[in-house]
């Protein structure tokens, strides 16, 4: 034994204890990732309801996703709504935070504090919280809109179909604290060198926010698109709080994620559901790709200046 | 034009009003940032304030609309075995406080003296102030606690997220020293493959995941919840690894020569420096697996098996109108992230921007 570690080269002992260290990952990714995966894209092309063993249908459950199934088509249509609508919103408000807690005023890590506080408590809590903000009878939106800002008639927000979404939304941007401290430290990391060789050429404050801050946050805003992209297509709990599990009213919060769910453990269609995994995987995939594809049209890296 | 104007900019009494001028400019700039973020700090802080005030109240304060902030009870009176709102009023310049015993048209009221209640006074009602008394509901808390087993619910939650904590720290230290330190074949590739495995949705491998821990009985036990963490996870080794690259490999070879083996090295040399990273790391996992409903509700069913998020969840499918009581028992479950965050403020602050938000 002792002669035969001695026989080893330095490189391959070296080997040997880095293999011994990465053991647990190689083992889990084999058991937890690389295992199902490929169970999983077999499901998909199969009829499987967990109690029977699957039953070989080739291509029928894409067929009835792409073609078949209005709902599958809804659910995407109804997170890229949410998408559009908050990821936008996140961005300017994010940013516009940032830039202000960027600022030296009294008391700003208070400030900081403050903003990122509703970032950390995420999840049933807080969805349950907003339902009743939102909710008609004890809601906190409705007296706030109608006392100070005069509208005659409020929405119902998660009882109405066209503003369920918009409620969700607003939801979310309360916690836009989480991609408010990454601009910030963004914002931080802009070398102020730049800022003063732009003050002395004359240029002015929103000259410099336009022509220093902004290219020089490309990056971040970048890093928090894609983040925020896939959030949408993994926007469970609040939406499943919010509804009961039922994506309503009228299925107008039946987010892609939920939507695969319910198949999969409402409906037991695990070969639909996995069919569905796998083209979520696809879209992030496609979605991810255009967004770094585009990237270099308007994401400004300072490294391109050294070069 | 170009002289005047290099004329004006060296007399003393214009260099003077020019210097004033920028600091009044940026004292305004610090005013009107201070008035937008205190604006949005009361946004920000409602809702919050919100859920405090609403698990204060009882089933009666839960009715009044608008919502009042502050859980009033209005202080009444019996006249005639019935319990009627008092009021201050204002009679021939005394004060007293009379009951108000029938609404009459036109905003009148007619009020008594509960002592004496044959003289009947005619009065309008908005110029008369209603007598409250704060009143706060604190037996919500322990009456939540026990309509629902919350303990339960409660312990189930520390273990899943303190064991898997163990877990991941203890997994995912070894794997980020394994890539941070040796050289192997394959290993640079092994490292594209974890970090690629993060761009794979948790979708894809958990139908699968679902019928293997059916078939070796795991299914409403909390070990799908927390074995998995005992074998690393491509944001926290990627984070760890980072770190540890920092972390000056004199060192090491120092501890090597001293007849170290790669594990001591690891033990007595990286992990006293790489504390910071492992707070942050484990802060971050303490705040997932608090918060994770996901999951949860996929791999338990019975009721003495649940996390909070899943109790919670549950309690108010069951008992929504009980709205004061679910969020006494939502206040319970923010409490510990909040607590959390106030004592670690600086380890969020950097680690967020070093991971992203994990999830």
């Amino acid at each position: 034994m002792k002669r035969s570690t001695r026989t080893l080269s330095i490189q391959k002992r070296e080997a040997l204890w880095a293999y011994v260290f990465i053991a647990p990952w190689i083992v889990g990714f084999l058991i937890f990732t690389i295992g199902p995966m490929l169970a999983s894209l077999y499901y998909s092309f199969t009829d499987y309801d967990i109690i029977s063993a699957p039953v070989w249908k080739g291509l029928a459950n894409y067929q009835k996703l792409l073609f078949n199934d209005p709902l599958f088509w809804h659910s995407l249509k109804v997170t890229i709504k949410f998408a559009a609508m908050a990821l936008p919103l996140n961005l300017v408000i994010g940013f516009l935070i940032a830039v202000l807690l960027n600022q030296k005023v009294p008391g700003v890590n208070i400030w900081r504090t403050l903003y990122f506080l509703p970032s950390v408590i995420a999840g049933v809590a807080v969805a349950l919280l907003w339902v009743r903000i939102f909710n008609a009878r004890i809601g906190l939106i409705n007296p706030i809109l109608q006392e100070y800002f005069g509208v005659q008639n409020p929405p119902g927000w998660l009882q109405d179909p066209n503003w369920a979404v918009p409620a969700l939304v607003i939801m979310s941007l309360w916690s836009v604290g989480g991609s408010m401290i990454i601009y910030l430290a963004g914002l931080q990391g802009v070398p102020t060198t730049l800022y003063e060789a732009a003050k002395i050429d004359g240029a002015n404050t929103a000259q410099r926010f336009w022509n220093i801050t902004i290219p020089m946050m490309t990056p971040v805003i970048f890093y928090n698109l894609v983040l925020g992209l896939i959030g949408a297509f993994n926007y469970f709990t609040e939406v499943y709080v919010a509804t009961s599990g039922d994506g309503g009213p009228v299925r107008s919060t039946l987010f892609y994620n939920l939507y695969l769910y319910q198949n999969a453990f409402r409906f037991f269609e695990m070969g639909y559901a996995s069919a569905m995994a796998w083209v979520l995987f696809v879209i992030v995939l496609i979605v991810t790709l255009l967004v770094f594809r585009s990237s270099p049209l308007w994401v400004f890296y300072e490294g391109e200046l050294r070069k | 034009m170009q002289n005047t104007r290099k004329k004006m900019l060296m007399t003393p009494a214009f260099k003077q009003r020019f210097i004033s001028g920028i600091k009044a400019q940026e004292l305004l700039i610090k005013l009107l940032t201070t008035i937008a973020l205190a604006t949005g700090a009361v946004i920000i802080l409602t809702p919050l304030i919100f859920m405090i005030s609403t698990s204060l109240k009882d089933r009666n304060q839960l009715r009044a609309n608008p919502p009042p902030i502050i859980p009033w009870e209005t202080v009444t009176a019996e006249v005639d075995g019935k319990l009627e709102p008092l009021y201050e009023v204002d009679i021939d310049g005394e004060t007293r406080q009379l009951a108000l015993i029938k609404n009459q048209p036109g905003g009148r009221g007619l009020f008594v003296d509960p002592a004496q209640p044959e003289t009947v006074y005619e009065l309008i009602i908005a110029e008369q102030t209603e007598l409250r008394t704060v009143e706060l509901h604190f037996e919500n808390y322990p009456e939540a606690f026990t309509q629902v087993p919350f303990h339960l619910y409660l312990i189930n939650t520390l273990i899943v997220t303190f064991v898997g904590m163990f877990g991941m720290l203890l997994s995912c230290t070894l794997v980020a020293y394994g890539f941070s330190r040796f050289k192997a074949p394959w290993l640079n590739v092994l490292f594209l493959v974890l970090l690629s495995t993060i761009m794979l949705p948790r979708q894809v491998t958990l139908i699968p995941l679902y019928v293997f821990f059916q078939k070796i009985r795991w299914i409403d036990t909390l070990l799908p919840l927390i074995v998995p963490n005992f074998f690393a996870n491509a944001y926290d080794v990627f984070l760890l690894r980072q770190f540890f690259m920092t972390i000056p490999a004199e060192l090491d070879d120092a501890a090597k020569i001293d007849g170290a083996n790669p594990f001591q090295t690891l033990v007595y040399v990286l992990l006293p420096q790489a504390r910071p990273a492992l707070v942050a790391v484990g802060i971050f996992h303490f705040l997932y697996a608090w918060n994770d409903f996901y999951e949860p509700l996929i791999f338990l069913h019975s009721r003495e098996n649940w996390t909070l998020a899943v109790g919670l969840q549950t309690f108010d499918a069951l008992y929504s109108v009980n709205t004061h009581l679910i969020m006494a028992a939502s206040v319970v479950m923010v409490l510990p992230p909040i607590v959390l965050f106030f004592f670690a403020q600086r380890v969020f602050t950097q680690g967020v921007v070093i991971s992203g938000i994990k999830g």
